[in-house]
């Protein structure tokens, strides 16, 4: 594999990424006037509007981004600045020209949504169970949103910041079964 | 072998309806439970077949029995702590869990270690590169009925858990990294040690490929089973030797070198065919390209320190230091307060390396803190356990072993 050149004028040391192009991420900021996107650390991040994201991903995963590294969610609660509490990440790689894309899109309370990725990519699948298991968020269109990682009949989100270390004694209050009643 | 019931009557709850609307129609197919604690799982994780005699119609993988909140506890530990976390995750290689953590939380900090420090953590990564594919590599043999091989493996396997008791004292739980550097230097035992399992390991990998690669029966066993294309690769997240051996050429030691991997001359093993015996093949000669890797980096080790130095005031400084200059002394007593240690910006970033299971990232939310705010693991089992229906279908029981054993599912990184 051949590490793609950077042919981009505007970009600098400071925000080449680790070894793709950045063309995808400049055709994005073309195709949405006023994206929010930003570089930190060679990464190239861009935000979505939770409205217009199965939009923008179709789109984006016509330019190329086909391998969908990760899904995951950040609990904003508390945090300096921010406006939303849940921040969701999209870790997107262009396979053929390694260019890395950080999409981010934030929802909040009472009802978290977001459209599922399944159809684009289906490693969707499990990332998308296990951040609706751990925090709560829910995916439309998703096949078979079932927690993950936690039992079925946990009623928490545990990764959500308002939910404590230690738990909410669901250990402790397991009912105790005598040998007979098994 | 689990107890095979004709009705799936002790599901839990929650499976039950749905599956008992798709067995009213497929009465005559058969509900295996494979695991959670089956010898052949290797790990905790449990497989729900549908069998129609020997043959497997439907699997559903089901995961959580080592879940033990690793990103909850990531939010409460320093990152020098939680690195003897990341030692829990994929056992096998604890060191490049190591090295991968502290990669990602020196990007967040922006912090650049030393030379000498990266080209030891090169070379702990690959020998613990070696250390998983021997294992993996291993297991999918025993399964398979060959046990010999295993036992070549694991003989192999021992001599690097020495080299990395040698290295820094511990054998499995290594927690060898530190933020800026390492917990120790190598010593010239450690480098005379590397240099003999340098000359001793290829003779024993000649040995392996012959005990296994043209092995009538492994062959038959694996060529042709659980093949996975490589559009289906990419779409379903496959990463590391599982998306090589389908002919995905995606490597981050070459695509986004890190730590030394640019100063080295290496070749990355692909295969097309995509099936359990490429994957075996893919695993084999990666263990020879990180042979190569070790060798030509344990001869040219920078000198130099391997912390980074105390004037930044990451690295924790030795004892010289701290008891001889008032830099040393002030460094030492500010790492240890909570409100004067490392500068973390209000950030977020994502750095992962080639585990030798595949991408292992970890995304950082930094909030000025020395605890991550979210320290969220992308662990490759996660995605390629998710694999395992689609490429059973249609196979045999008995091929059940030789997928799982090939995918190298670890289920402390699968359910962290």
């Amino acid at each position: 594999m051949s590490v793609e050149p950077e042919t981009s004028p505007e970009t600098s040391p400071e925000t080449s990424t680790g070894g793709g192009s950045d063309a995808g991420y400049q055709a994005l900021i073309a195709a949405f006037p006023g994206l929010e996107s930003s570089v930190f650390r060679g990464q190239q991040r861009v935000v979505m509007p939770a409205a217009s994201l199965a939009d923008a991903m179709r789109q984006i995963h016509q330019l190329g981004f086909d391998l969908l590294v990760d899904v995951s969610c950040v609990d904003y609660l508390e945090y300096r600045g921010a406006t939303s509490r849940y921040g969701l990440v999209y870790l997107l790689v262009n396979t053929r020209t390694n260019e890395r894309l950080t999409v981010r899109c934030f929802v909040d309370d009472p009802e978290p949504t977001v459209p599922s990725m399944v159809p684009l990519w289906p490693a969707a699948n499990w990332l998308e169970r296990e951040v609706w298991d751990l925090f709560g968020i829910r995916f439309t269109g998703h096949p078979d949103l079932r927690r993950l990682v936690m039992p079925e009949e946990f009623a928490a989100h545990p990764l959500r910041k308002d939910y404590p270390l230690q738990g909410r004694g669901e250990r402790h209050n397991f009912p105790v079964i005598s040998r007979e009643q098994s | 072998m689990s107890i095979a019931t004709s009705e799936p009557l002790s599901q839990p709850a929650a499976d039950t309806t749905a599956r008992s609307t798709a067995s009213r129609s497929e009465d005559y197919l058969w509900t295996l439970n494979f695991g959670p604690q089956h010898p052949a799982t290797h790990t905790t994780l449990r497989l729900v077949l549908k069998l129609e005699g020997e043959r497997v119609v439907d699997a559903m993988p089901e995961m959580g029995y080592l879940h033990s909140g690793f990103e909850k506890i990531g939010e409460h530990l320093s990152f020098n702590q939680y690195v003897t976390v990341t030692d829990r995750m994929n056992y096998i290689s604890p060191m490049a869990n190591n090295v991968a953590w502290h990669h990602a939380v020196e990007k967040l900090l922006g912090i650049e270690v030393t030379p000498r420090c990266v080209y030891i953590r090169t070379i702990v990564a690959e020998l613990s590169r070696i250390s998983d594919h021997l294992l993996c590599n291993g297991a999918v043999g025993l399964d398979t009925g060959a046990l010999t091989f295993f036992l070549y493996a694991f003989q192999q396997r021992e001599v690097i858990y020495d080299i990395f008791e040698t290295l820094c004292g511990a054998r499995f739980t290594t927690s060898y990294t530190r933020v800026g550097g390492l917990s120790q230097d190598i010593t010239p035992l450690v480098v005379e040690k590397i240099r003999s399992f340098l000359k001793t390991f290829p003779k024993t990998l000649v040995d392996m490929e012959r005990l296994l690669t043209r092995n009538r029966i492994f062959v038959d066993r694996t060529k042709g089973v659980g093949v996975l294309s490589k559009a289906e690769a990419i779409a379903r997240g496959a990463t590391g030797p599982i998306a090589r051996a389908s002919g995905v050429t995606r490597d981050l030691r070459k695509d986004e070198p890190y730590l030394a991997y640019n100063d080295f001359d290496f070749s990355v093993p692909c295969a097309t065919a995509g099936d359990c015996y490429a994957r075996y093949l893919v695993r084999m000669d990666e263990m020879r390209e990180s042979l190569r890797i070790v060798s030509q980096a344990v001869e040219n080790i920078p000198a130099g320190p391997v912390d980074i130095g105390i004037d930044q005031r990451i690295a924790r400084p030795d004892k010289k230091q701290v008891y001889s200059t008032i830099e040393g002394t002030i460094s030492h007593f500010e790492l240890s307060m909570s409100n004067r240690g490392f500068e973390v910006p209000y950030e977020e970033s994502y750095a992962a390396i080639e585990a030798p299971n595949g991408e292992l990232g970890f995304y950082l939310v930094g909030d000025g803190n020395e605890t991550a705010y979210r320290a969220r693991c992308r662990p490759p089992s996660l995605l390629h356990f998710a694999l395992f229906p689609h490429l059973i279908r249609g196979h045999t029981l008995s091929d059940v072993v030789a997928v799982l054993g090939s995918l190298n599912i670890i289920a402390a990184e699968l359910d962290r």
